[in-house]
């Protein structure tokens, strides 16, 4: 039974699960808010906070799409044995997963007309996560946040389509921020 | 503790409210449909802001819970007790000291912070359901941003009666996108929609929930010539005097006497432990039963 995707998931999911989902929650409803979530230790790249988001939120329910260099055997078997969650093309996804230079964001589901919820979430694990960079302006932000977003143009126009679009985490380490459609950007 | 999983719901039920949680925030007063579970209390009492608390609650929190402002109300009580039971957390009265606050229709006096989350339990939470009973139709509304009909009620409104006469579960546009109902809260409440708190709304026979996160931009549907105003009646309380906060009419006789009081029961507590008396108000004593 030495097999590391057994290990790594949470020792107590009740709980581990709802603390980790209000760092999660906290910094989807203030975007730029830098959040700690931990609780997982996935395996190499996933960062700390990526795999914790996917063990508090996927499921068997929801596809998962793993982008470039992780889309790997070791993740795949963890987060299959972890979630119960199927990994399906970008098209089908309900959360994509993998670093900014390897998401193609053209086929992703920006939902629709009368269902704009039917969208993905897209985990992009950055090298670093800091409150400053690109000002952010919108709801649940009372002035302006700051963020360092690693491109402006994709998130100009992912703003442009609201209501529908996808809607951003931001993971680093053990550390969460967010970007929703809702949010404009410069 | 009890052998209930914590804060009752399985993990899979929480899982998929949280993800609904997630998209109601980043879509701003579209109400993102749910698999809401039944639940062990009768729908109409809130089922749907019992599953929301759930699916946020986390072991630290501070549990309030209010019934049009009162704390002590059977609905009130048997929330707060429900989630003792099954998730062992603190409860409390004081609006001050909760961490998450569940609401029926109304929103407390004391403003809320940053580190608060509110609550709804919302009974009919498509604005347009009364205006157009079918859900295609309301779904096809929302999306065409058709929102002339609530307008046309509006108007109907005041050439009826003079003036807007919807009194609670007054529309809302939030962000000038999405007309919402902010559940059956007076419309005196409905300027503190926009607050530092984060605020969800669960439906739970109708299975929808939908969110303002802090400060957005939510403004009460009106027109040029007759402005949205947040009305109460004109007294003050007659328990604690207060003149601002909103009030409840009861009937104290059977020849018509009646007296106005604070609907939030805590807020007019407080008042009233600090020595404000109003006019059929006696000083609060200590140990009083």
């Amino acid at each position: 039974m030495e097999h590391s995707s057994l290990a790594g998931g949470f020792t107590d999911p009740p709980q581990e699960s709802a603390q980790a989902f209000r760092g999660i929650m906290r910094a989807m409803a203030c975007p730029g808010t830098i959040c700690d979530v931990a609780g997982a230790v996935p395996p190499a790249p996933l960062s700390v906070a990526a795999g914790t988001v996917l063990i508090t939120l996927a499921d068997h329910d929801t596809g998962i799409h793993l982008a470039g260099h992780y889309n790997v055997q070791a993740v795949r078997d963890w987060i299959t044995f972890q979630t119960g969650a199927p990994l399906v093309d970008a098209t089908d996804a309900q959360f994509v997963l993998g670093t900014w230079e390897d998401i193609d964001l053209s086929n992703l589901a920006v939902g629709t007309a009368e269902y704009p919820d039917r969208s993905a979430t897209v985990i992009v694990d950055l090298p670093v996560l800091k409150a400053e960079g690109a000002t952010l302006k919108g709801p649940g932000i009372r002035d302006v946040a700051r963020l360092n977003l690693p491109d402006l143009e994709a998130f100009r126009r992912n703003a442009t389509l609201f209501p529908l679009g996808l809607d951003f985490m931001f993971t680093c380490g053990a550390r969460i921020a967010a970007l929703p459609r809702s949010t404009k950007v410069s | 503790m009890t052998d209930y999983n914590f804060a009752y719901l399985d993990e899979q039920t929480k899982r998929m409210i949280r993800r609904a949680i997630l998209k109601s925030l980043a879509i701003p007063g579209y109400q993102v449909p749910f698999a809401s579970r039944e639940m062990p209390m009768p729908y109409g009492w809130g089922t749907g802001g019992v599953q929301v608390s759930a699916a946020v609650m986390i072991q630290e929190d501070v549990f309030k819970v209010i019934d049009q402002g009162a704390d002590d109300t059977t609905n009130a009580v048997s929330i707060r007790r429900f989630f003792e039971r099954t998730a062992d957390v603190e409860t409390t009265e004081t609006t001050t000291d909760a961490t998450v606050i569940q609401t029926r229709h109304r929103i407390p006096e004391e403003p809320l912070t940053a580190d608060q989350i509110l609550v709804y339990q919302v009974p009919i939470p498509e604005p347009l359901r009364f205006l157009e009973p079918s859900e295609v139709e309301t779904r096809k509304m929302h999306a065409l941003e058709d929102y002339g009909l609530m307008h046309v009620k509006l108007y109907e409104d005041i050439s009826a009666h003079g003036a807007i006469a919807t009194a609670y579960a007054y529309p809302v546009e939030v962000e000038g996108r999405y007309v919402m109902d902010p559940s059956p809260i007076p419309k005196f409440d409905n300027p503190k929609l926009s607050m530092p708190a984060i605020q969800i709304f669960g439906a739970g026979r109708e299975q929808r929930i939908y969110a303002l996160p802090p400060y957005t931009q939510v403004v009460s549907l009106d027109f040029e010539d007759y402005p949205f105003e947040a009305t109460k009646a004109d007294h003050p309380c007659g328990l604690c005097g207060s003149t601002d906060s909103y009030l409840d009419e009861l009937i104290v006789d059977d020849t018509g006497g009646r007296m106005f009081m604070c609907s939030d029961t805590d807020y007019c507590g407080a008042r009233r432990a600090k020595g404000h008396v109003g006019a059929e108000g006696t000083p609060l004593q200590e140990n009083a039963v």
